[in-house]
């Protein structure tokens, strides 16, 4: 008896824990299904173009003439202020992991590591504010921008966000090189930074290129502070100066005023899929670029 | 002449003492062994050679070490001509992760001046190097492929062969053969006996019997300190010291 309660004791905490194990896939595809659901009746309804979608950057869904829902604009808004970031985020969050990781002593390295990850704590909001006060000032004074909220201040915040995790993976990657290529490279009379650009770079290419990749995954998805401050105007940017709005920032300001089951609201669940996927490719990228680190 | 000479030579790593005033001459293109136990402070002593020590950051050091005569813990000692002079060799093979002809040329792409850095130049470095490490016939058509990809024995050669292009004056060789067959050790060991008159080699092995084989001279070190050092076959047939009796008969392990 005793013994046959031990058992099914062992069997019921396994299945829950393996239960727990493969809850991140059941959420994933589960709110996957629920997003595609929603937009699912757009493939019957006659005032809806899956071309237009894509290829128009005309956006107007409550017009009372002709309702137009093409997100052109916003695809180009999200792009633009994503890789603009990315251009910024990119060389500071690879540059402060190498000095973290190769220059730094190791007392000031942990009290680093600890802000970085403070950095990634604070609410995007928060993030949103700093933008409308701090950065777009900053862009009027400095730029001859009348407006501060825009593009590059969308991409200025968006690449603060995304700093702290290209930091901590490129930390990472650093970590993983074997010390046995610094003390290699060292000993050939190399200097820190000799070895860092010659060896460690070249070691360690895989890891990095994952860590910007998700850096971008981390930025392309970001809503509140892009909405607060990079203007929210559909167009497609020819400056840097220019505002934009991004598909995230899009569904977060509509979706409250859109009728439920109306196509209006249908749309704005088919830019979530839109934007589902498009991570998705991101992070799956970067995950076969660390297995095959991992291979090689 | 000496090569190296240390004198009083000190090391703590943290509170942990690891040297205790070393004073040791090694001569000029020879071939000297450390010996020892374990953790006795013979690869720390290497380590101190090119002050590649200096790493950790807990590290103190005191006392002196003379290499050609210029005490290397100097203010205006560059460490980058320092490790030039003294190349070191690990005791697990450590290519560096790019092509064997990279691997080679490393060090020159490091210090050596542009206009010495022509392609005619470092293919003839390269040919040189892998020649004088008995590898060239092995590796002439594969010089473009990653050192990752030899086998250990030809990796550690190449490890070696990668410092002859400095040109240096001694090498410091840390349990060369420790991840190495019969074969590989055999090979390895006969490449340090040419080196002798030409290179000044100091080498640390647990294995007393390549100190025999290789060295001329063998300084045995005991828990940080120098117990007793000078000619390898005295010392191995009449120790002077009751403790390294001991290690060398091999009661003290």
């Amino acid at each position: 008896m005793w013994r046959r309660w031990r058992k099914l004791k062992e069997a019921f905490i396994e299945a829950l824990i393996r239960l727990c194990g493969i809850s991140a896939t059941i959420f994933v595809v589960g709110i996957f299904l629920f997003v595609c659901r929603e937009a699912f009746p757009l493939r019957h309804n006659p005032d809806f173009h899956l071309t237009e979608f894509f290829l128009s950057i005309q956006w107007y869904p409550t017009s009372e003439i002709t309702k137009r829902y093409g997100v052109l604009a916003m695809i180009a808004g999200t792009f633009s202020v994503t890789l603009l970031s990315m251009l910024m985020a990119a060389p500071l969050g690879l540059g402060a992991a190498i000095y973290i990781s190769e220059f730094c002593a190791p007392r000031p390295r942990e009290i680093l590591k600890v802000l970085v990850e403070l950095l990634a704590a604070i609410p995007s909001v928060v993030w949103g504010f700093a933008g409308l006060t701090i950065t777009s000032r900053l862009i009027v004074r400095f730029t001859s921008a009348d407006v501060g909220v825009n593009l590059l201040n969308g991409a200025v915040l968006l690449a603060l966000m995304s700093v702290p995790i290209i930091v901590s993976l490129a930390e990472d990657a650093f970590k993983a090189v074997p010390d046995s290529y610094r003390e290699a490279a060292i000993a050939l009379g190399a200097t820190r930074w000799q070895t860092t650009w010659r060896v460690l770079l070249p070691a360690a290419r895989n890891g990095l290129t994952a860590a910007v990749l998700l850096g971008f995954g981390r930025a392309i998805g970001e809503t509140m502070a892009v909405l607060m401050a990079s203007g929210h105007a559909i167009t497609i940017p020819h400056s840097v100066l220019d505002p934009v709005r991004t598909l995230t920032a899009n569904i977060a300001a509509e979706l409250g005023e859109a009728p439920a089951e109306s196509t209006h609201y249908q749309v704005l669940f088919l830019t979530g899929v839109l934007l589902f996927l498009i991570t998705f490719v991101v992070n799956l990228s970067a995950g076969l670029v660390i297995r095959r680190e991992r291979r090689s | 002449m000496n090569a190296i000479e240390t004198c009083q030579l000190s090391l703590w790593y943290g509170t942990f003492q690891a040297l205790k005033g070393i004073t040791l001459e090694v001569e000029q293109g020879g071939i000297t062994a450390l010996i020892g136990p374990s953790g006795c402070g013979k690869t720390t002593l290497l380590r101190c050679c090119n002050r590649i020590n200096e790493r950790i950051p807990s590290v103190r050091t005191t006392g002196e070490i003379q290499i050609l005569g210029k005490n290397i813990y100097d203010a205006d000692v560059s460490l980058l001509e320092l490790r030039k002079l003294a190349g070191m060799v690990f005791q697990r093979p450590n290519p560096l992760p790019m092509s064997i002809y990279e691997n080679i040329v490393f060090g020159m792409r490091l210090h050596a001046p542009p206009e010495e850095r022509t392609r005619a130049v470092l293919d003839q470095a390269v040919e040189k190097a892998l020649t004088g490490t008995g590898l060239w016939d092995d590796l002439k058509d594969k010089l473009h492929t990653p050192a990752i990809s030899l086998q250990l024995e030809q990796q550690q050669k190449l490890c070696i062969a990668r410092l002859l292009p400095l040109q240096p004056e001694i090498i410091l060789m840390d349990e060369p053969c420790a991840a190495l067959d019969i074969a590989g050790t055999e090979s390895i060991e006969q490449l340090i006996r040419s080196w002798k008159g030409v290179y000044t080699t100091l080498i640390v092995t647990h294995n007393m019997a390549q100190a025999r084989r290789v060295s001329s001279h063998s300084a045995f070190m005991l828990s940080g300190e120098l117990v007793e050092n000078g000619l390898t076959e005295p010392l191995f047939t009449q120790p002077k010291d009751p403790r390294t009796a001991e290690y060398v008969s091999g009661h003290l392990a």
